[in-house]
């Protein structure tokens, strides 16, 4: 195209020949668009905090912020009106530790067989199996937890009180499901990346498979390993759709996951529904729980990044 | 990896012992239970599968997808305002999403220096956003978009939610198709004279279109199943039309089964399984044509 052009100019021996002949806007103006795009993605997070921030401080200037964070009750929506955010982060971190007791010994079990036991052929049985897991709607649990396995608990029951319609119990179990394609696909990555290596020096050694699997690869994919269950737990504690449905509605400040509690989000969600009007300080509740919700998943996001990078540059 | 010879010829030595002493039970029992903890995913998720299909039996067929919802009269009642609305919604959503996570991917992989502050700053947003909680992006819908902008409870509003929502989903699914184009090809072209936005758009972006095409409907089939930002939109309980524009209200399936859920009476558990079933439809299609595309235009370099 340019090559004659260019031939003559090196015949006359012209000085500027390295540079371009013309300036290409065409070339300028695609990276401004492909910049503008990438700001999109840095631009929602400003929108994240920009809705979170104007409300939360207009709550927290009516609400102490020790009330909110110590209070015991959870009334928000009734009057008169309660503000202690304690029962909804409780019945979070219940239901999140149900899942994770659920979620992290399958999904690290799963995570290992596929990695260091599973043929190839079994592998491509199991790991669409996991995926569908992960693509099921959320909506479709909460209704699986509520009207297949709370009713299956409360007909099996072999102790003496048997569960609440709404529990934490079925929310927890089923988001432990619904969190292990994620602690086994992170975790199987990890894996993946410790060399081989190291693999056949302890077989080599006379390592049996299961020594290698747990004291040769799973130490060396720690990190990822880690960053998976964190990045679970942040998924647990976001989850919002099978807790609204199976755990219930009800603020509950209680360690017995036979009974029905309101998480976070199940309180937004139902805040939500029942469409507060602007400006009120029930609306305001929404974001000053919403920015707790943020904060939080934010911390854990962040660990699980930097834990995923810290094993990308050890085997990388 | 040579197997160790043995010498057939050597009667006098005693027989070399090759065999171990057979699998310890403790290495059994370690397998047995890896392999049950991904039996346990198998059998939750059939169980699942077959319990939706058994209580939607009586109510799949076609008053689930002619007719719209009715509170009072169950037992006639539809989805058809929200599959409609479902295919409103994401339709925008994928208008939205997909070119904006495209390009956003392009310029990471292609243009951006990971060394530079800013390019770290918006990896680590994206990675971040990724794991966000679904609701949080309601927040921003409700407060920002919906309210602050002033879109109110429309399909235009919902679709940017959630074209927000899967957009890191996009942009990390396009880079790896980006990534995995090898680097010759764009050294290739680069040597014969074409500028970088000529090498992009002639070979990398060709040979990048089937995964990234793959990564997108996985994408948009997260977005067809959410409820929780949609739930914070408010308004979307009893719409029994269908969408007209971007502009009218509407209502989709996962906030259909929710409401159908909330209700006591039993006929509202057969009619939210068969609106199950529906969804599971939609998704299972768009799952096989991601996997078909996979397979049939993946490139192994």
């Amino acid at each position: 195209m340019s090559v004659p052009q260019q031939r003559q100019r090196t015949a006359s021996g012209t000085p500027g020949f390295l540079k371009r002949s013309q300036p290409r806007y065409g070339e300028q103006a695609v990276k401004v668009l492909l910049v503008a795009a990438s700001l999109v993605s840095v631009l929602t997070t400003v929108g994240i905090v920009v809705a979170l921030i104007p409300p939360t401080r207009d709550f927290f200037a009516e609400i102490g912020i020790g009330e909110f964070l110590t209070g015991t009750e959870w009334a928000a929506l009734f009057n008169p009106p309660e503000f202690g955010v304690l029962p909804l982060v409780g019945a979070t971190l219940l239901i999140t530790l149900i899942a994770l007791v659920v979620a992290v010994p399958l999904g690290l079990g799963a995570a290992v067989y596929l990695s260091e036991y599973a043929s190839p052929r079994t592998r491509t049985v199991f790991k669409p199996v996991l995926e569908v897991l992960a693509g099921i709607p959320t909506v479709v649990y909460g209704f699986f937890a509520l009207k297949a396995i709370t009713p299956f608990l409360r007909d099996h029951w072999w102790f003496d009180e048997p569960p609440q319609i709404f529990n934490a119990l079925s929310a927890g179990f089923v988001m432990g499901i619904m969190i292990i394609p994620t602690i086994a696909s992170l975790s199987e990555d990890a894996m993946a990346a410790v060399p081989r290596a190291l693999r056949d020096g302890a077989f080599a050694l006379g390592s049996s498979r299961m020594q290698v699997s747990t004291r040769v690869v799973f130490p060396a994919a720690l990190s990822g390993i880690v960053a998976a269950v964190v990045l679970g737990i942040s998924r647990a504690i976001g989850e919002t759709m099978i807790v609204a449905i199976a755990a219930g509605l009800r603020p509950n400040l209680s360690w017995n996951p036979l009974e029905g509690m309101q998480t976070m989000t199940a309180f937004i969600a139902a805040a939500g529904i029942g469409d507060v009007p602007v400006g009120s300080i029930g609306y305001k509740t929404i974001f000053a729980v919403g920015s707790l919700l943020f904060v939080l998943t934010l911390v854990m996001n962040l660990i699980s990044i930097r834990l995923v990078r810290k094993y990308r540059e050890v085997y990388e | 990896m040579g197997a160790p010879v043995v010498t057939q010829d050597a009667p006098a030595l005693p027989p070399p012992r090759l065999k171990g002493r057979g699998t310890p039970l403790r290495e059994r029992f370690f397998r047995l239970g890896l392999w049950a903890s991904l039996a346990v995913g198998v059998v939750f998720l059939a169980g699942l599968l077959l319990y939706v299909v058994v209580e939607a039996w009586p109510r799949l067929d076609s008053r689930i997808w002619s007719n719209f919802p009715d509170i009072i009269d169950p037992t006639n009642a539809g989805a058809q305002s929200a599959i409609m609305g479902t295919l409103w919604v994401i339709a925008f959503t994928a208008v939205y999403c997909l070119p904006t996570g495209i390009l956003a991917a392009i310029y990471l992989e292609e243009y951006a220096d990971p060394d530079r502050w800013w390019n770290k700053v918006i990896e680590i947003n994206i990675q971040n956003l990724a794991a966000v909680p679904s609701i949080v992006y309601g927040i921003l819908g409700l407060g920002v978009i919906s309210r602050g902008l002033g879109f109110g409870q429309t399909v235009l509003t919902a679709s940017l939610t959630l074209s927000l929502l899967v957009l890191p989903i996009v942009i990390i699914a396009s880079r790896e198709a980006i990534r995995a184009v090898p680097q010759s090809i764009r050294q290739a072209s680069l040597a014969l004279g074409a500028t970088q936005w000529q090498t992009i758009w002639r070979q990398v972006l060709p040979a990048a279109v089937p995964g990234m095409a793959t990564g997108s409907i996985l994408a948009l089939s997260r977005a067809i199943g959410e409820a929780a930002p949609l739930l914070l939109l408010g308004g979307l309980t009893f719409i029994t039309f269908n969408p007209t524009g971007i502009q009218s209200e509407f209502t989709v399936l996962p906030i259909q089964i929710f409401n159908w859920i909330s209700q006591s009476r039993a006929e509202f558990v057969a009619l939210a399984s068969a609106a199950i079933v529906i969804l599971l439809v939609i998704l299972l299609a768009m799952n096989s044509l991601a996997i078909w595309l996979r397979n049939r235009y993946a490139r192994r370099w």
